[in-house]
């Protein structure tokens, strides 16, 4: 058991898209935002939601009533049962700091150095059927479940 | 509070230290009582019609024989309850001997909607609050009324006689054409936080609706007993609608509307604030800790259970810091601030008594 799994191609998960899958036992959320990809465990903190299937949204933030400052820089997960944030980034919960959900490190493999890693079970999200595009690509999205991601902050 | 009567009991009694009662009440003793504070332009608007007041403003708040609105020990047989400086003195003043108290007048200047006609009406209650009460006595600190339907009469309201030194406090009726936090009325609360005057959500007020989300009640006892609704659905408009981010040093009294329900909106607010966060992006913190920060609360009537359940309920505040005594003189309940201070932890006594409302109010 290597730890590193490949979980499908770079071009199955377009810029915002995201893909469920399953590696080492645990479910995991592969999201690619603004070309770089996250890796999040489809497990709330809060409660144990699927959050992975959750809403992504830009940051949004405010320094008075009516006034409105929308950051596209940030991408959010919202969890499907309560409405909390996390950010995809660094897993921090915005609502509650003290949350913080686990990352897990996502790597993009050349083609020949994927050989002989394990490929994972795929759990498509409610967005990854628009995603999968028929494309021919040498890179894979490898998820790596050896190191959890630094997170920022 | 019945220990405001201080029968069968002595007031060092109750409490040996300082006393600061955050809410007691003048009553316009007629409109003719007014006509020195009016101009002639507007007697005559009264007299030419016969009107004879706000009557029925008051009288939805306050049923004028009700022992709610008058304790019958303190109701005087020639005149209205509470509708003069010597009532006040000696019913509360004195026999409590009070460090100071806040007083307030409802008067139901918001069921008027001729908008000069209610603007002429709050000049001459708050010039009559202030010739014939807060320049009588130094104990009292005072609160001006608004006419309360147009936002720009009441900062002109607010800029007339704001400073004076006697004022402390807005009235703000908590049942009302509008909820309060909506953004019409930030620039009033700018004005008030300017001056440094509390706002005060107070029992009573004509809405356009009904006292209830589903309509008019039969009874005195649903409108009263409920009102408590109405306080909780401006707090929680004061909060959502990011007056206090819009207005960092104002400061909110809640006035006559409980205080047991604060906990359980609280629990409700965070929660909610959670996860509808970004509706309201402003609101950069937990609701209950804006709560703590911007509210204070009057104890009468207080909600309470028995000493142990209360106790539970303050100590869900989270805070020593959130209520402040009142007699709510002359209105008659049945609860015991005696009880009160029991549950309360020793470190809150002396804050409910006194020491909340002299910093709250500046004092």
């Amino acid at each position: 058991m290597t730890g590193r799994y490949v979980v499908g191609r770079v071009a199955d998960i377009p810029e915002g898209g995201r893909l469920l899958v399953e590696v080492g036992g645990r479910e995991v959320g592969v999201f690619n935002i603004a070309g770089s990809f996250y890796g999040l465990i489809n497990r709330c903190p809060h409660k144990g939601a699927q959050m992975c299937r959750g809403n992504v949204v830009a940051g949004l933030s405010s320094s008075g009533p009516g006034r409105f400052d929308y950051d596209e820089s940030t991408a959010l997960l919202m969890c499907p049962w309560h409405g909390w944030e996390f950010d995809i980034r660094t897993g921090r919960s915005y609502v509650d700091p003290r949350t913080r959900l686990r990352t897990y490190q996502v790597e993009v493999a050349g083609g020949d150095e994927v050989d002989g890693l394990p490929v994972a079970g795929r759990l498509p999200g409610p967005y990854v059927a628009e995603t999968v595009e028929v494309g021919v690509e040498d890179d894979y999205v490898v998820v790596d479940l050896r190191r959890a991601r630094k997170a920022a902050g | 509070m019945t220990t405001a009567l201080l029968e069968g009991v002595t007031r060092d009694q109750v409490w040996p230290g300082a006393v600061i009662d955050c809410d007691v009440h003048a009553n316009v003793p007629s409109l003719e009582a007014l006509f020195p504070y009016m101009s002639k332009h507007w007697v005559a608007w009264c007299t030419e019609r016969g009107w004879r007041g706000p009557v029925s403003g008051v009288n939805l708040a306050y049923p004028p024989g009700s022992d709610r609105s008058c304790r019958p020990q303190w109701r005087p047989a020639d005149r209205p309850p509470a509708s003069e400086l010597g009532l006040l003195q000696q019913h509360v003043l004195d026999p409590w001997r009070v460090e100071k108290a806040i007083l307030t007048c409802y008067y139901a200047v918001d069921s008027l909607r001729h908008p000069d006609w209610a603007a002429a009406l709050a000049r001459a209650v708050n010039d009559w609050l202030v010739a014939e009460w807060l320049d009588r006595d130094p104990r009292l600190a005072g609160t001006l009324v608004i006419p309360a339907r147009d936002p720009a009469s009441m900062i002109a309201e607010i800029e007339r006689v704001g400073e004076h030194p006697g004022f402390v406090q807005v009235l703000l009726p908590v049942r009302h054409a509008a909820l309060w936090g909506q953004r019409q009325f930030h620039p009033v609360f700018q004005a008030m936080a300017e001056r440094g005057l509390v706002a005060g959500l107070h029992f009573g007020g004509v809405s356009t609706d009904a006292p209830s989300s589903t309509g008019y009640s039969s009874y005195y006892v649903e409108e009263y007993a409920a009102e408590w609704q109405a306080f909780t659905s401006q707090v929680t408009s004061l909060v959502s609608e990011g007056v206090f981010q819009a207005c960092p040093r104002l400061r909110v009294s809640v006035l006559e509307g409980g205080f047991a329900w604060l906990p359980v909106w609280g629990w409700r607010m965070d929660k909610e604030w959670k996860g509808l966060r970004r509706e309201v992006p402003w609101l950069d913190r937990r609701p209950m800790e804006i709560i703590r920060e911007h509210l204070r609360f009057s104890v009468a009537p207080a909600d309470l259970g028995t000493r142990e359940q209360t106790a539970k309920v303050l100590e869900w505040f989270g805070s020593d810091d959130v209520l402040m005594f009142a007699t709510d003189y002359p209105h008659g309940y049945d609860d015991d601030i005696v009880d009160l201070l029991a549950a309360a932890p020793p470190a809150m006594r002396q804050r409910i008594m006194a020491d909340t409302a002299r910093d709250w109010y500046r004092l």
